[in-house]
């Protein structure tokens, strides 16, 4: 017998009389002002909340804090200060991007985690490696809780997603917080109405 | 870690003799405890929460043999390979022999317990394949060459200098420097360049979606994210209990996960891992290595139920002032005295034992798992199984002796507390596992049988 075959016959025998799953929970004590509340998380979580009115506002922020670096970027609207023609190569060669702007489908209120797809990182590495990550939201595209966040993705198929919040983070020495363990060391939210 | 002759009330002896070290690993996760309690008290809904995911991993175990047949088909159908192993020598010998089809001999790996359970490290250090941790803490408890001592704060047992001494020999920091940040930048620097030169990455899972077929993995550091992506091949070892129904159920746990384990709203990275990237290949190893065994136990399969958060151990008075160490098993703790004895009964009997019942842990579980109901069964079970430890059996052996008979009881009582006032010495030393640990009462008089026929009235 395969341990396949093995595992799920003992599982089978094993496993106790049906249980039924629960009703679905939902938001039940909705934040009064969701920007509001997802700008607090984001600040305390090590973020920076910045609130822009278009992507002029983007660019002019992104030459005056990381003007000569390497920027990448997968927003048409960010050409003028991002590299061009990067999307396709070895993941490896975005170790030395120093800021990669890239966009979020949502951001939930409770916890300031942004809900990125592959497709709007073009290459799953980027948010990962780069130094510093910023990410351009719709102030209309904040949702509640996570409740509402699975509610929002429902059946949408993709080959990788993640909930991101905040810079790459430690606490393993002492629990002493350091920002920037092995990704970002920073992450800037850019939100717009 | 494995020989018969560890006990946790030996090893924590050795935990013991730096009681200021005692002090402040105890007063470190106290205060991790206390952030947990802040996190569930901002979540007005709190108690609903833990209600719908005790009830979801219910539903899990009640259907579990669906649910993995959905879940291997789903992921199939993603482009995923899933592979089945039984216990912890298949599982060493699957991912093994993937890193031989590929030709790889150096490997990371993001934190598992599950490879911890299996000894996967020791396992592919034998066959000659070097793997490196790269959770910061797992990283610093591997150069230290100790496994690590708590399941989401690997090194919460080490001081700041300890790793600044690891770091200097190991990473070339300089002689005396103790800062974490400093330290932290020059693990990035190390463990960068390890990201970059690896072909294959070993991630852990924390759940699995039946319905969709895809992983998700929690990590604040990113260091799953930056292995998976940059690697030609990535496997993923999870235990067949962390399939859950339905993608939207990760709402439930998602928010319950760090808030039990840090006190955090959420981890910093989240990945649901579906399909492989193109040209890359994504291995998948459903374990069961004793699980099925614990399902078919009614009275400890809720222990399946654990999602891993540690607010049991945090919040431990044992744990905390024995250090994880102590538990000699790669899930320390409450949850960890529970799941252990189920691997090895003869090797873990010592473990029920390490809990004082005061039902913290159950308290503070995110899934509503009766720990301490558990541990208390796991004792009963033990002695029963002829496990114990000799001198509490032969302590026992006398306690029944005496109380089964009121004429030996009551002399019993006499004897003792002519002992106790006369000659302390009989009874104030080593021999007396009693007084090891705790001062002795002063001497009664008289039994209350005694009091009880001086001062009854004739009425």
């Amino acid at each position: 017998m395969t341990s396949r075959a093995q595992i799920l016959a003992k599982v089978l025998k094993n496993q106790p009389d049906t249980r039924p799953l629960p009703a679905d929970l939902l938001t039940v004590f909705p934040a009064a002002d969701p920007v509001q509340a997802f700008a607090t998380v984001l600040t305390t979580i090590g973020g920076n909340f910045v609130e822009v009115s278009d992507y002029q506002a983007i660019q002019k922020y992104v030459l005056e804090h990381f003007g000569g670096q390497r920027i990448v970027s997968t927003l048409p609207e960010l050409v003028a200060v991002s590299e061009q023609g990067w999307e396709h190569q070895d993941p490896h060669s975005y170790a030395n991007v120093d800021l990669a702007v890239i966009s979020a489908h949502f951001g939930v209120a409770e916890n300031a985690a942004l809900w990125i797809t592959e497709d709007l990182m073009h290459q799953r590495a980027v948010p990962f490696i780069c130094q510093q990550l910023a990410v351009v939201l719709s102030k209309k595209e904040i949702v509640q809780t996570m409740h509402d966040a699975y509610l929002k993705i429902g059946t949408a198929d993709y080959g990788f997603g993640s909930f991101i919040a905040g810079p790459s983070k430690t606490a393993d020495i002492e629990q002493s917080l350091v920002l920037g363990a092995h990704g970002p060391k920073g992450m800037t939210v850019f939100v717009m109405d | 870690m494995s020989s018969g002759t560890k006990d946790h009330a030996a090893l924590s002896d050795i935990f013991n003799k730096d009681e200021a070290r005692v002090d402040w690993h105890d007063e470190t996760l106290w205060f991790v405890r206390a952030k947990r309690d802040k996190a569930a008290h901002n979540i007005p809904e709190w108690e609903s929460l833990r209600e719908a995911a005790s009830q979801i991993k219910n539903n899990v175990l009640s259907n579990l043999h669906n649910y993995l047949i959905e879940f291997e088909e789903q992921a199939q159908k993603n482009g995923v390979t899933v592979h089945w192993a039984a216990d912890a020598a298949e599982h060493n010998q699957i991912v093994h022999s993937i890193l031989k089809e590929h030709g790889v001999n150096r490997l990371i790996k993001s934190k598992s317990m599950l490879t911890e359970e299996c000894h996967l490290n020791e396992y592919l250090k034998q066959n000659e394949i070097e793997v490196i941790d790269t959770d910061l803490g797992e990283r610093i408890v591997q150069l230290a060459q100790e496994p690590p001592s708590h399941i989401v704060l690997p090194c919460i047992h080490k001081k700041k200098e300890e790793i600044g001494e690891l770091f200097h020999e190991h990473l070339g920091t300089p002689e005396g420097m103790a800062d974490p940040v400093f330290l932290t930048a020059a693990a990035r620097e190390h463990l960068r360049e390890t990201f970059l030169t690896r072909k294959a990455a070993i991630t852990g899972v924390n759940f699995a979606v039946a319905e969709t077929g895809e992983f998700v993995v929690c990590t604040n550091e990113g260091n799953a994210d930056m292995g998976a992506h940059l690697a030609d091949v990535h496997i993923a070892c999870m235990g067949i209990e962390k399939i859950i129904p339905k993608r939207k159920n990760l709402g439930v746990f998602l928010r319950l996960l760090t808030r039990s384990a840090t006190g955090q709203p959420i981890t910093t990275y989240s990945s649901h891992f579906k399909k492989p990237r193109p040209g890359q290949q994504m291995h998948l190893v459903l374990v069961d290595n004793g699980r099925t065994t614990q399902l078919s136990r009614p009275d400890f399969r809720n222990s399946l139920k654990c999602i891993r958060c540690a607010a049991c151990m945090n919040t431990c008075p044992v744990y905390r002032r024995s250090g994880g160490h102590s538990y000699h098993t790669a899930v320390a703790g409450p949850i960890g005295s529970i799941l252990a004895p189920n691997l090895d009964m003869k090797e873990y009997s010592d473990l029920p034992f390490a809990s004082t019942l005061c039902g913290s842990c159950s308290n503070v579980c995110p899934v509503k798992i009766n720990i301490h109901e558990q541990l208390y069964k796991w004792r009963q079970v033990i002695v029963k199984e002829g496990y114990a430890d000799p001198t509490k059996k032969l302590a026992m052996k006398a306690m029944e002796f005496t109380l089964s008979s009121p004429f030996v009881y009551k002399n019993a009582g006499k004897v003792g507390r002519w002992f106790m006032k006369h000659a302390p010495f009989t009874v104030n030393n080593k021999l007396n596992l009693w007084y090891q640990h705790r001062e002795m009462p002063e001497v009664p008089k008289e039994s209350f049988e005694e009091w009880y026929k001086k001062n009854k009235k004739n009425d």
